[in-house]
């Protein structure tokens, strides 16, 4: 297969890599926004999950013959390239899970269960998606340990300070959003890892919204625990990355138990498998974990500054189109944001703005972007979320203004 | 007015609007003209589970017709006007034939995806709270 390069941003070229994008909804070609729920896939996606099961389908790690063979260096080749996508040291280190929220529950329910006991401290923050909450509530409720909340302020920004207050020898982790998909706020991670380091916790990074964005670097960062979802990053749904270090994941007992985890099973006792293999019981999600090389390859062949670049013209372009709206709100100022923009509109309900918006074709979503705690900490209901990928255009921004002007009118 | 022919008029009134745009504003129009229930009657117990935006629902039983008033967020404009298709189709009427009505308007005017999914909790509940009030006061 030959992969394209791109010199620089070939946008209608990047246009054709996404079918989907070629459509007309309610009558109007389709504007995508809802890129921070899912991004599209490109078509190298779409033909890897097609060629796997045309070709190379079989089950991984048992069998001997030529299909299996295939299908596990497929699968392990993955494996690797997400841990050179990462920077992790080791591609052991890489454990594939159903997603941001299926990994969280597995450091939760693992690390979380062995380690945590009555009184201990996990630290999350205002701005977390659900996802990123419960898991740590019902670790909370099943040991006895307490759920601490870092503070934000009215642009959507972490409160250092109110931070390091929080961290005592009590603090046994703290798990933070990278990007928040709310506001679009970039957290200073390096910092907060470095913090919670200094009293001895462990760092979970919540990557579901960074990915796309930003270079990820997990050795320098440090953190001991980085989770994203592929599906956010151009790959396929219901597939996610847990990265944690080789240390830990030792000490870490499995989860779910079954085929493909162990070393040797009798009714008295069953010894576990190594890591990563420890952590992925039962066949996995073969085609979809093979298509995510491909996802990366994606992002690498366009380049994460070159994506980057673009992405910030179009934050740049959307927020100074959308404050020339009068009565539109910006939610979310963070001096570091990516490509997400949520904003209210005076007098008008989020969801009153999502289907109008959706029946001129426009995408984006509405509510409260399951981060129900931070709406309230903003005192608002719900936002109208407009989120941007490397794929989308000023044209499009300029559709979307357009849009809620006629929302605007509409209601009046 | 029967139920059916009530349905049938709305049906008729928004065959004029080709485009679905056209249709949401004369929902929202119609919204627009749904008069706010008095304060005695926006408690919690008349509060519609589900909806995304906050919806009241007021019912009684009048004679031998059961009455509904209803209400929503006064920024949430098309909830209002769905309310206020429903008030207009089932207010009034039979409780047997509220009871047993099939809402066939709902689909032929192009609204099934607005009632069922979006709002979804929401107008279903508040049909599903009108008919099972109806219910109970049925013969
Ligand atoms: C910041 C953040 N964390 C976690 C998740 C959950 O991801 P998934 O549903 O893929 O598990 C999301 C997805 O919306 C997210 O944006």
């Amino acid at each position: 297969m030959q992969t394209a390069t791109y010199p620089t941003l070939d946008l209608a070229q990047i246009r054709a890599d996404f079918p989907i994008l070629d459509q007309l909804v309610n009558g109007r070609p389709l504007v995508y926004f809802d890129n921070a729920a899912t991004t599209q896939k490109p078509r190298a996606v779409l033909d890897a999950l097609a060629h796997y099961y045309e070709h190379d389908n079989a089950n991984i790690h048992r069998g001997i013959h030529a299909l299996a063979e295939r299908a596990t260096s497929a699968f392990e080749a993955s494996r690797k390239a997400v841990q050179s996508f990462l920077n992790a040291r080791e591609a052991e280190e890489i454990i594939f899970t159903y997603g941001t929220t299926d990994a969280i529950n597995l450091v939760a329910k693992t690390y979380g269960r062995t380690f945590l006991g009555k009184g201990d401290e996990i630290l999350i923050s205002t701005m977390e998606h659900h996802s990123n909450i419960v898991p740590w509530q019902m670790l909370c409720e099943e040991r006895g340990c307490v759920l601490k909340v870092i503070p934000i302020n009215d642009e959507g920004e972490l409160l250092l300070d109110e931070y390091e207050k929080l961290l005592t020898e009590r603090t046994k982790i703290v798990s933070v959003v990278h990007v928040s998909n709310a506001l679009g706020t970039i957290n200073p991670v390096k910092y907060l890892i470095d913090k919670a380091h200094a009293v001895g916790a462990v760092v979970l990074i919540d990557g579901a919204q960074a990915t796309t964005h930003i270079e990820i670097d997990v050795q320098a960062l440090d953190c001991d625990f980085y989770v994203f979802s592929a599906h956010k990053l151009f790959g396929p749904t219901g597939m996610g990355v847990l990265y944690g270090k080789r240390a830990l994941l030792e000490t870490m007992p499995p989860w779910r138990g079954g085929g493909e985890m162990i070393k040797e099973v009798t009714f008295e006792k069953t010894t576990y498998n190594d890591i990563p293999y420890k952590f992925e019981a039962g066949t996995p999600n073969i085609a979809d974990v093979i298509a995510v090389r491909n996802a990366l390859e994606y992002v690498n062949t366009l380049g994460k500054d070159t994506i980057a670049a673009h992405e910030h013209e179009l934050l740049t372009y959307a927020t100074d189109a959308l404050q020339t709206i009068d009565g539109l709100r910006i939610i979310g100022q963070a001096k570091e944001k990516v490509s997400v923009i949520s904003f209210v509109l005076d007098g008008i309900h989020h969801e009153d703005t999502g289907v109008i918006l959706d029946q001129q074709g426009i995408a984006v979503r509405t509510g409260h972007h399951c981060c129900q705690p931070l709406m309230r900490r903003l005192g608002i209901a719900g936002t109208t979320r407009a989120s941007f990928s490397v794929y989308n255009t000023t044209d499009e921004i300029d559709r979307l203004v357009k849009g809620l002007q006629r929302v605007k009118t509409m209601m009046a | 007015m029967t139920i059916n022919e009530k349905q049938d008029e709305i049906i008729e009134e928004f065959d004029l609007f080709d485009d679905q745009l056209d249709k949401t504003q004369y929902i929202i129009d119609l919204g627009k003209k749904l008069p706010p229930l008095p304060d005695y009657l926006h408690v919690d117990a008349n509060l519609i589970p589900g909806c995304q935006s906050k919806v009241w629902l007021n019912s009684e039983l009048k004679a031998d017709t059961v009455h509904f008033e209803a209400d929503a967020e006064p920024t949430a404009q098309i909830s209002r006007g769905l309310v206020s298709l429903l008030i207009r189709v089932l207010s009034d009427q039979k409780p047997e034939d509220v009871a047993n009505a099939d809402l066939y308007f709902i689909d032929r005017i192009g609204l099934s995806n607005l009632v069922t999914s979006r709002r979804a909790g929401g107008m279903a509940s508040m049909i599903q709270r009108m008919k099972s009030f109806a219910n109970e006061n049925a013969l």
